[in-house]
């Protein structure tokens, strides 16, 4: 049992830490996917937006998902969200704690994600290249082009190499533009982002510490008998192998001895 | 009772050394996303002011409440503050000594953002590249108002076209350069100082009360920590008891149930207690089966 307990006094301590560790590890992965892909920007005048917000939007959404599934308490929290009630109430605060700890853990990942790539600029580069400002920005004695025409020359914005609308708006004039955009929502989205965290942070210990003291130590003891209960299985199973074995190997050696003496 | 003073040693000794980790680590990322970070000036009239300033302070400003985020005592100072009084005073001293310590841990990453902006000078350069006197500079000096601003916008895009040559870009971004360094070197100067002077001058005011605060800020943090340990500690007992019941239950349910006795007489003695008088396959998956449809109450 000593043994035992060192492990639960190891996995209880460092579970905390655990998650935390595997949350950290995301975020990094997910900057470093980000800074892997290949960002290739189809300057097609509707194909461009669909592509860029796409490339905003659905891989923070499939990281999200991820932080769920790699989470080892889900599986716990569906478990005690779905038993039967039997002798032991369920509490809904509980639950609820459960909850909200992964889905903080699970958003950090797609929130550096939906950071990097707007401080990066080239996905809102890619998709609202067509509705820079040419009035502003551009050369004023240009003749005007029609809608379909101009549009067709703006989504080109981002593939310097095929841009023939340098006499209409210079390229470098228009992507720093929208990068400048870009980057403005970026760093006010981590800014969000961290006041939303440090107010969550902040707020709990003056409204309902009581009760989170309570859901939190249930939410540990539930994963602790969980896995107590495992292990006590786990032994449970290698003792009643070993007597069915050693009862096996009785039988037959009282059969050997008793196929010896005729 | 070894195990617990080896924890308490273990907090007592690194509390503080964690949170100057954290402090340390969270400095060093402030440099590496400045360098990492495309600083990329729109170059346009109205926008690189905002962009200039927004990109010098916005940051910062992420930094610090990512600080306080990180920083384990403001919540252990945030619950001293707001719990009912009961039969412990509050010590209001405790609560501003925990502040101050929080505060100035977590100004550290975002003046660090600042003092390296600032010695780079791009922000500067961006920012105020259009409120130069264009009198000083020989290139400027001749051109239409709107055709000065619009000029001196585009001051700090080196690779713009109008500006690719342009010697009097390069002497107004010298000139803007060095006076965003000699910022960034008095700002440092003068916060050098001031630590010099808080640290050295503080033992002449106040020394014991001093020494009060830090005695009892460490204790509230150590008596949380340990309060958690000991809560950790009771469930797993809890549990180990709860689950125990719950085997020896089961075992009485089996024996008033069925009439054979469990073969326990044969295994080896040192089995039995974990056997637990379960010992038929259709035993286990009873025992299984109640566990999840019928825990047993707490």
């Amino acid at each position: 049992m000593d043994k035992f307990r060192m492990i639960f006094q190891f996995l209880q301590s460092n579970q905390e830490s655990f998650m935390n560790g595997i949350c950290g590890i995301m975020a990094l992965a997910s900057a470093q996917m980000y800074s892997a892909f290949d960002f290739n920007c189809p300057c097609l005048p509707r194909y461009n937006q669909a592509y860029g917000l796409g490339i905003l939007l659905v891989p923070p959404f499939i990281l999200f998902l991820l932080g769920f599934v790699l989470n080892n308490n889900i599986s716990m929290l569906a478990e005690e969200w779905r038993r039967p009630q039997g002798q032991r109430g369920k509490d809904q605060a509980v639950l609820r704690y459960m909850f909200c700890s992964m889905a903080q853990r699970a958003m950090i990942a797609p929130a550096v994600w939906v950071s990097v790539t707007l401080l990066d600029g080239k996905c809102i580069t890619c998709a609202f290249c067509t509705s820079v400002p040419v009035e502003t920005l551009g050369n004023a004695s240009h003749p005007s082009l029609s809608q379909g025409d101009m549009k067709r020359v703006l989504a080109r914005i981002p593939c310097k190499e095929i841009y023939d609308g340098q006499e209409l708006i210079a390229n470098e004039v228009a992507i720093r533009y929208l990068r400048c955009i870009s980057q403005a929502l970026g760093w006010c989205f981590v800014l969000l982002m961290t006041t939303l965290a440090f107010l969550v942070r902040s707020l709990r210990p003056c409204f309902t510490q009581a009760a989170f003291l309570k859901s939190r130590y249930w939410s540990h003891y539930i994963d602790i008998e969980r896995k107590l209960f495992d292990e006590t299985c786990a032994e449970h199973a290698r003792s009643f192998a070993k007597v069915c074995i050693q009862q096996f190997f009785e039988g037959m050696s009282t059969d050997l001895a008793a196929a010896r003496c005729h | 009772m070894d195990r617990f003073r080896m924890i308490f040693q273990y907090f007592q000794s690194n509390s503080e050394s964690v949170m100057n980790g954290i402090c340390g680590l969270l400095a060093l990322a402030s440099v590496k996303i400045y360098t990492c970070f495309d600083f990329s000036c729109p170059c346009l009239p109205r926008y690189n002011m905002a962009y200039g300033l927004g990109i010098m302070f916005v940051p910062p400003v992420a930094l610090f409440l990512c600080s306080l985020i990180l920083n384990r005592q403001s919540l252990v100072m945030l619950e001293e503050w707001r719990r009912p009084q009961g039969r412990r005073k509050k010590d209001l001293a405790v609560i501003r000594y925990l502040c101050s310590s929080i505060m100035q841990r977590a100004m550290v990453a975002p003046v660090v953002w600042i003092i390296v902006s600032l010695l780079d000078g791009k922000c500067l350069i961006c920012a105020f590249s259009g409120s130069v006197d264009p009198e000083n500079f020989v290139g400027f000096a001749n051109a239409s108002p709107v055709q000065v601003q619009q000029l001196l916008a585009k001051v700090p895009c080196k690779d713009d076209e109008l500006m690719r040559n342009n010697t009097s870009r390069k002497a107004v971004s010298r000139y803007l350069r060095c006076w965003s360094q000699a910022l960034g070197w008095s700002i440092l100067l003068i916060l050098i100082v001031a630590a010099f002077l808080a640290r050295w001058l503080r033992p002449c005011f106040n020394q014991a009360t001093l020494l009060q605060a830090r005695h009892w800020s460490n204790y509230i943090d150590i008596e949380q920590k340990i309060f958690e340990e000991t809560c950790c500690e009771h469930s797993r007992l809890f549990a180990h008891k709860c689950i125990l019941h719950f085997f020896e239950s089961m075992r009485q349910e089996i024996k008033l149930h069925s009439f054979s006795l469990p073969r326990e007489g044969e295994g080896a003695e040192g089995e039995d207690d974990l056997l637990q008088g379960i010992t038929g396959q259709d035993q286990v998956n009873k025992l299984l089966k109640m566990w999840y449809y019928e825990k047993p109450p707490l």
